[in-house]
């Protein structure tokens, strides 16, 4: 039988039929939030701490509506109100949290490697909502399901992921789950922000926007960070936008039913023209939608036994 | 009191020596080598058998961190000597990268004689080139050498100004000082905490590109070269380092280089695990620059092999990777893991202990290093057989920071004599 393990730190530790386990108890838990009363008992007496040393609304926001929909005791730490700013290592944070006995801690933080850290010390879950440029796999886990809601599977489609991807955990896990799921992933970005050794990742890098959608069924864009252009990964918005930006003209290499996502927060009309982002073409808002889902599911595959 | 060390293979590669001979030590200093010596009635205090025994010229690391003064709760002269002799070593090298730095006549006076009064091996400071290790004041370097500095670098540290080094390298000629060049683009370099590469990609941490120390490397050489004063290069870590070394000496260029061992015993997949004991300056590489390192051990580009031990405690350890210091300790390592490139066959055992001899000797131009008689009765006596397991609580230095924590290690150090007096056996 298909389970998880004690943690979810990243889509690296985990196998198709485990990625498939996780889509698919998703698709019940999303049956859950379109109810009208929307709660379920199954994590009764349970307690969920989402601890968060770095800003988020969506995310945040989605683990603590997850938790509430499936009934446990959910709390917010944000690192600018806790002892975090009294010096507190991520150690000792985690050893006193554990001391008040959660089943699952939802860490997001800017080191690659912080949930690896505090899974091998603390005996409760640990859910990764992003560490640093490294993972963020329930985003990916979400995407999956969105994508898949839409062409019914992932094997065989050819997905494009544009943008800063030195920088974001959310291009690593969803290559990895990409992969992992048969389809075919292109990356595309200024050199500037595409690591040199992409391709060892088992992608192919299209540098070129026009070139690598074409014939693609699925476009993440992903969010640029306006001061990356202080430390000249990019020369201007302008230029960027120009060139690295989706608009009509440049979808129409696409094929025609061609999917646009974008794990948020968008700036409108630097990655994605406005026109386009109110376009049926673009399921952001279904992928915020899905993230409750994947995140009760995950919730419920961890702790809910 | 005499020592005679009897039936032991000494080997001495600034001698070429490599047979099973006797050594007799005397008030400090190795009095004869020689076939079934005899030494007169009541002479000989003490014996050694060292029978199936390596008999070599006390090891000298010519690359260390002792911490003291200053972070005394990592290392102190004291802790770190203890480790130098239970590694085999009996000369250490300290860099000058201390709280206060070592930068004054005042620092160096405290260090010489702190290790007069503590340390069980020869424990010779290294200074620093400029102030504070800034890069832009040249530091006292004449009053340094009279205090007892053997050579001078900012390791940690490189120099940026490209006009600094050349005054340094300059300044430093005047007063025949040793220079060693710790290779680093700052700039290139900059928030990296692991090679860049392909782990470096899946890992999405910054990465620090073979190229910010191959530019300076090469730039070094190039002011070496105008200003007509040697350089050593500090812990070389890529092919491309050991290329542009190889091509100088090609053209009979005057400079030394020196790499760790965990430079040719681990790649930058270690680091996978987030463990911060894989975390140090410069980071592991690929199997491609592990290769070139031993190809460059093998055919001389690379002259010695250091430690750079750099102790760290928990505080500076057991954090996020980012945010853990760079450096790990390998006094009571390096030996056994320089040994497996014997066991490889990419060094001979004479060659091998040539890098931990002689050649650092030379480098620091000491008179030490070579088993003659006269010479400074500093002998390491190895068991290049002995299997242990490293372990925390067995190890001599303070700080427990090394990636090789549980693992099977063969050959070591079962005597370390310094001046003639034990300062480590292993079996007391």
């Amino acid at each position: 039988m298909v389970m998880l393990g004690k943690d979810l730190l990243g889509i690296h530790d985990l196998t198709p039929d485990q990625i498939s386990l996780v889509l698919d108890t998703a698709l019940s838990m999303k049956e859950v939030s379109a109810r009208e009363i929307k709660k379920v008992p199954t994590l009764r007496g349970k307690t969920v701490i989402n601890l968060f040393y770095e800003p988020s609304t969506r995310t945040r926001t989605s683990f603590e509506l997850a938790g509430k929909r499936l009934s446990a005791d959910v709390i917010n730490i944000s690192a600018g109100s806790s002892s975090v700013v009294k010096g507190e290592t991520l150690e000792d944070t985690g050893r006193n949290l554990q001391a008040m006995n959660p089943d699952l801690i939802v860490l997001r933080h800017a080191s690659a490697g912080a949930p690896q850290l505090l899974a091998k010390m603390l005996p409760s879950s640990i859910i990764n909502a992003g560490d640093g440029a490294h993972e963020h796999p329930t985003q990916a886990l979400l995407d999956a399901f969105t994508i898949r809601e839409r062409k019914q599977t992932l094997q065989g489609l050819t997905v494009v992921i544009a943008g800063d991807i030195t920088h974001s955990r959310v291009a690593r896990s969803n290559i990895d789950l990409l992969l992992k799921m048969g389809a075919t992933v292109r990356v595309c970005g200024p050199r500037t922000m595409v690591p040199l050794y992409i391709e060892k990742m088992g992608v192919t890098f299209v540098p070129r926007l026009e070139e690598a959608i074409e014939g693609a069924d699925v476009i993440m864009m992903l969010r640029i960070q306006m001061e990356r252009q202080r430390g000249s990964l990019f020369p201007s918005i302008r230029e960027y936008s120009r060139f690295f930006g989706l608009n009509r003209e440049k979808l129409k290499h696409a094929r025609d039913d061609v999917l646009i996502m974008h794990p948020g927060p968008v700036n409108r009309g630097v990655e994605i023209s406005p026109e386009l982002l109110d376009s049926p073409y673009t399921i952001i808002l279904d992928q915020v939608t899905n993230g409750v889902a994947i995140r009760m599911a995950l919730m419920y595959l961890l702790i809910g036994k | 009191m005499a020592l005679l060390i009897r039936n032991g293979r000494v080997i001495d590669p600034a001698s070429s020596t490599d047979e099973v001979l006797d050594l007799l030590v005397d008030d400090g200093t190795i009095r004869e080598i020689g076939k079934d010596i005899v030494a007169g009635e009541g002479a000989v205090a003490d014996e050694i058998d060292a029978s199936g025994l390596v008999v070599a010229p006390g090891l000298i690391d010519i690359h260390t961190h002792l911490r003291e003064p200053g972070e005394e709760y990592k290392e102190t002269i004291q802790t770190g000597s203890l480790a130098a002799a239970a590694g085999g070593f009996t000369s250490i090298a300290c860099m000058a990268n201390t709280k206060p730095v070592n930068d004054n006549a005042a620092v160096t006076k405290f260090i010489v004689e702190t290790a007069a009064r503590e340390a069980c091996v020869n424990v010779l400071p290294v200074a620093a080139i400029t102030k504070g290790l800034k890069g832009e004041h040249l530091a006292e370097i004449g009053e340094l050498k009279e205090t007892g500095a053997v050579a001078l670098s900012d390791d940690g540290k490189t120099i940026a100004s490209a006009q600094v080094m050349r005054l340094g390298l300059e300044y430093a000629k005047t007063f025949s000082m040793p220079v060693m060049c710790h290779c680093q683009d700052e700039e290139l370099s900059a928030g990296g905490v692991m090679n860049e590469g392909i782990p470096s990609t899946y890992l999405g941490m910054r990465g620090i590109p073979p190229l910010s120390e191959e530019i300076i490397v090469a730039r070094d050489i190039a002011i070496s070269e105008w200003v007509g004063h040697p350089v050593h290069i500090a812990h070389v870590s890529t092919a491309g380092s050991v290329r542009i070394l190889r091509e100088a000496k090609a053209r009979g260029v005057r400079v030394t280089a020196e790499t760790a061992p965990h430079y040719f015993t681990l790649t930058d997949e270690a680091v996978a695990g987030f463990s911060t004991s894989t975390k140090m300056y410069p980071p592991l590489r690929s199997r491609e620059d592990v290769e070139a390192i031993k190809e460059g051990l093998r055919d001389g580009t690379l002259d010695v092999i250091a430690s750079d031990h750099a102790p760290h405690s928990t505080l500076e350890k057991e954090v996020e990777f980012d945010k853990a210091a760079f450096g790990i300790i390998g006094l009571e390592t390096s030996l056994a893991l320089s040994l497996e490139l014997v066991r490889d066959s990419v060094l001979t055992l004479s060659q091998l202990l040539g890098k931990m001899t002689i050649q650092p000797a030379r480098v620091l131009g000491l008179d030490k290093g070579s088993l003659r008689a006269g010479a400074d009765a500093d002998i390491t006596i190895i068991d290049p057989e002995f299997e242990y397991t490293v372990e925390a609580h067995s190890l001599q230095s303070k700080s427990k920071n090394t990636p090789f924590l549980g693992r099977q290690l063969k050959g070591r150090a079962v005597y370390t004599i310094v001046g003639g007096k034990a300062a480590f056996s292993l079996n007391p």
